[in-house]
C-alpha cells in the first residue's frame, strides 16, 4: 500500500522522537563513561587522551574503599531486612482482614512521600536524642525505611498472581499450613522475593539524599563519600566511580534475567 | 477420626474409594449454616450424600452451591450445625485431615511440578513410600489416559488434559469424597461432552462417592444420581434428575430446570392429591401440593414444556388460540414462537422442517395443552 507523504514525514519524525527520547535516557551514563576515560585531570567532553588511572586512582582512594564496602554492607543487611519484614507485611495485608488495614498501608508506602532528607533528618534528630548518631544501625535503619515500600509492592504483586486455589488443593491433597508454604507457596514466591531483593538492593547502594545526613566520617555510603570528593575535586575519577556503579548494577540486573529473566523479575510478566 | 487404614496401600494399584465404614453417608450435613457478614450464604441445611452417590448440587450463581463445596473441603467454617464425612465429625478438622479429593474449574495444577509431581503431590504430603508413589502415580496417570505425559509441564498441556491431571491427582489419595467445583465449565462444548461421560466412567468404576457443583442443568441431569436444586442460599428440591425434570416441587425448579413455558392459569378445586387447574376454557389436572393454599378461581401460572405443546389450525376445539410470531430453525426441530390471546409468549417445538412451509409468522394457530406432564404454581409474590 503506498502511503501520503504527510503519513511519512509522521512516520519519520514519530521514530525520529522515540530515538531522540532514548538517546536522552542514555546519554548521561554514555558521557560520563567517556570522561572517565580521559587522560586530561579535569571533568571534560570529549576525551582527547585515553587513559584508565582514574580507575586506578577510584580504586585506590581511600574513602572510595571504605564508602564501597560501607554501601556494600548495608545494602545487604538493608535489602535482607526489607525484604523480611516487607514479606510478611505483603502477605498481611494481602492474605488477612483487620481494622486499620488501609492506615498501616498508608504507612507502609509513605516513604514514598516523604522526602528522604525528611527521613535522614528525622532519623538524625531521634538517633543523636538516644547517642546513636551516625553508627552503622541508624544508616541500615534509614535504608529499611526507604526501600520498604518497594519491597511491600514487589512481594504483594507476586502473592496476587498466585491462584490461592493451588494452596487450598494443596491442603486438600494433605499438606499441613507450613508444607504448603514451603512446598507451594514459596516456590511461586520466589520470583517476586529475588526482584524484591534486587530492588531493594538497587535503590539502596544508590541512597543518597538520606544518607547524607546519618552517616558520619566512619559509615559513609559510597555516594556520600562521592559527594565529599566532589567538593574537593574535579578529576574524572568521579566518572570512573560512576562507571563501576553502572556495572555493578548491570551485572546485578544480567544474572537475575539469566536465572529468572527478566520479566519474571521486574514483574511484568503476567505468565507463573 | 481419620482412619489410618486409608493411607495403607490396597492389593491392586489403581486408585479406588476408600473404604468407610457402611451404613455410614459419605457426607451428612446436619443443620449447617454460613454467613459472611449481613449475608447468609447459606440457610440451615440438611443433606446426605450416599457411598458412591454421584450427587449434583445445582442453582445459579450465588446460590450457595460452592459454599456449599467449600465447608465440605473444610475451607470454610460451618457458622452453625455438623458435617460428618464417612461417619466422622469433621465440622472442625482441617481440609488437610479430611481425606478429600478436589478438582477446581481451572484445576489448579501446580505449575512449578511436572504432571507426575503434581499427581504424587499427595502421597508425598502422606509420607507414602517413593516407590509405591511412583506405581500408584503411574496407575493414576493411566486411568486418565494420561500415561506418558508423566514428565510434562501443566503448562504444555491443554484444557482437557489439565483436567485429567488435576483429576488423578484428586483421585490418587484414594479420597473419601470427591468435590468437582465446575470441572467443564473451561472446556470447550464438544470436549466438555467427552469429558463427561469419561468422568461419569471413571466414576462409576471406582464406586468413589462424589459431589458436583454445576450451574449447568443439562450437565446435572445426565451425570447425576441425584440433583440438589439450590437458589438464594436454601436446597429447593433433593431428588433423582427424573423427580427434578418431570415433578418440580417449587417454582424455581419449574423454571430453572429444562425450557419451559408458562400458562396463565386459574385454580379451580383441590381432590385430595391432585387439582384441577383451567387454562381459559381447558381443565387440567395437577400435583396439588404447591396449590394447596389457593383459593377457588386465584391465579396460577402453569408450566409446560415446549416438547409436549402441540400446534393445531386456528379454532379447533380444546385449544387455546395463538399467533405465530416467529420459527427459529434448529435442526432437528423448529422452535414455533407463539403469542397467547390470554397474553405471554410460548415456544413449541415441532419436530422435523414442516412447520417452516405450513405457517408464517402472522399465522393464527391453535395451541395443544397435554392433559399430563403440567405443574402448578402460585405467581410469584
Amino acid at each position: 500500500m503506498r502511503r501520503g507523504l504527510s503519513t511519512q514525514i509522521l512516520g519519520i519524525s514519530g521514530k525520529l522522537l522515540v530515538g531522540l527520547i532514548l538517546a536522552f535516557v542514555v546519554l548521561p551514563a554514555f558521557v560520563v563513561t567517556l570522561a572517565a576515560f580521559n587522560d586530561r585531570a579535569i571533568l571534560s567532553f570529549p576525551p582527547t587522551k585515553y587513559s584508565t588511572r582514574w580507575f586506578t586512582r577510584a580504586l585506590t582512594y581511600r574513602d572510595f574503599q571504605t564508602g564501597l564496602w560501607n554501601s556494600l554492607v548495608v545494602t545487604a543487611w538493608a535489602s535482607t531486612i526489607a525484604l523480611a519484614v516487607g514479606t510478611g507485611f505483603a502477605i498481611a495485608l494481602k492474605r488477612y482482614r483487620f481494622r486499620l488495614k488501609a492506615g498501616l498501608e498508608g504507612v507502609l508506602l509513605s516513604p514514598l512521600i516523604v522526602p528522604h532528607f525528611t527521613i535522614g533528618l528525622g532519623l538524625l534528630v531521634l538517633a543523636t536524642g538516644i547517642g546513636a548518631a551516625r553508627g552503622f544501625p541508624v544508616v541500615v535503619l534509614t535504608h529499611v525505611i526507604v526501600v520498604l515500600p518497594f519491597v511491600i509492592r514487589s512481594v504483594y504483586i507476586s502473592l496476587q498472581n498466585i491462584d490461592e486455589r493451588l494452596e487450598l488443593a494443596a491442603a486438600s491433597l494433605g499438606a499441613r499450613p507450613g508444607r504448603v508454604l514451603g512446598t507451594i507457596t514459596l516456590p511461586l514466591l520466589a520470583p517476586g522475593l529475588v526482584s524484591g531483593w534486587l530492588f531493594a538492593a538497587i535503590l539502596s547502594f544508590n541512597e543518597f539524599t538520606a544518607s547524607l545526613f546519618v552517616t558520619g566520617q566512619a559509615t559513609q555510603t559510597l555516594p556520600v563519600a562521592m559527594y565529599g570528593y566532589v567538593r574537593e575535586f574535579a578529576d574524572p575519577t568521579l566518572a570512573a566511580v560512576s562507571v563501576i556503579y553502572i556495572a555493578v548494577t548491570a551485572t546485578l540486573l544480567i544474572v537475575a534475567n539469566t536465572f529468572l529473566g527478566l520479566g519474571k523479575v521486574l514483574n511484568v510478566e503476567q505468565g507463573r | 477420626m481419620l482412619s489410618k487404614a486409608v493411607d495403607l496401600p490396597p492389593p491392586a494399584s489403581l486408585p479406588g474409594a476408600a473404604a468407610s465404614p457402611r451404613g455410614n453417608p459419605a457426607v451428612r450435613l446436619d443443620g449447617v449454616v454460613k454467613r459472611f457478614g449481613a449475608v447468609t450464604a447459606l440457610e440451615e441445611t440438611w443433606l446426605q450424600v450416599e457411598q458412591g452417590e454421584f450427587l449434583t448440587l445445582l442453582g445459579p450463581s450465588g446460590c450457595g452451591k460452592t459454599t456449599l463445596l467449600n465447608l465440605m473441603a473444610g475451607f470454610l467454617e460451618a457458622d452453625a450445625g455438623e458435617i460428618f464425612i464417612g461417619g466422622d465429625l469433621v465440622t472442625a478438622t482441617p481440609p488437610y485431615e479430611r481425606e478429600i479429593g478436589i478438582v477446581f474449574q481451572n484445576y489448579a495444577l501446580f505449575p512449578h511440578m511436572s504432571v507426575a509431581k503434581n499427581v504424587g503431590y499427595g502421597l508425598r504430603m502422606r509420607g507414602v513410600p517413593k516407590r509405591e508413589i511412583a506405581e500408584r502415580v503411574d496407575a493414576a496417570l493411566a486411568l486418565v489416559k494420561l500415561t506418558g505425559f508423566a514428565d510434562r509441564s501443566p503448562r504444555q498441556l491443554s484444557g482437557g488434559q489439565q483436567q485429567r491431571v488435576a483429576l488423578a491427582r484428586a483421585l490418587v489419595i484414594r479420597p473419601r469424597v470427591l468435590l468437582l467445583d465446575e470441572p467443564f465449565s473451561a472446556l470447550d462444548k464438544n470436549l466438555r461432552g467427552a469429558m463427561q461421560v469419561e468422568l461419569k466412567e471413571i466414576q462409576r468404576r471406582l464406586g468413589v462417592t462424589t459431589v458436583f457443583v454445576t450451574h449447568d442443568q443439562g450437565e446435572a441431569l445426565s451425570m447425576s444420581d441425584r440433583i440438589v436444586v439450590m437458589s438464594a442460599g436454601r436446597v429447593r428440591q433433593l431428588g433423582t434428575p427424573d423427580q427434578i425434570y418431570r415433578h418440580p416441587q417449587d417454582r424455581f425448579v419449574a423454571g430453572f430446570i429444562g425450557d419451559v413455558n408458562l400458562l396463565p392459569g386459574r385454580f379451580e378445586a383441590c381432590a385430595g392429591e391432585r387439582a384441577t387447574v383451567a387454562i381459559r376454557d381447558l381443565r387440567r389436572e395437577v400435583a396439588a401440593g404447591a396449590l394447596s393454599t389457593c383459593a377457588a378461581g386465584a391465579a396460577v401460572d402453569v408450566f409446560v414444556r415446549p416438547d409436549h405443546l402441540g400446534i393445531r389450525p386456528a379454532g379447533e376445539a380444546g385449544t387455546l388460540p395463538a399467533q405465530v410470531a416467529a420459527l427459529v430453525y434448529q435442526g432437528t426441530h423448529i422452535d414455533l414462537h407463539a403469542d397467547l390471546d390470554e397474553g405471554g409468549r410460548v415456544v413449541v417445538r415441532v419436530p422435523g422442517q414442516g412447520a417452516l412451509a405450513t405457517y408464517a409468522p402472522g399465522t393464527p394457530v391453535g395451541l395443544l395443552v397435554p392433559q399430563g406432564g403440567l405443574v402448578a404454581f402460585p405467581p410469584e409474590a
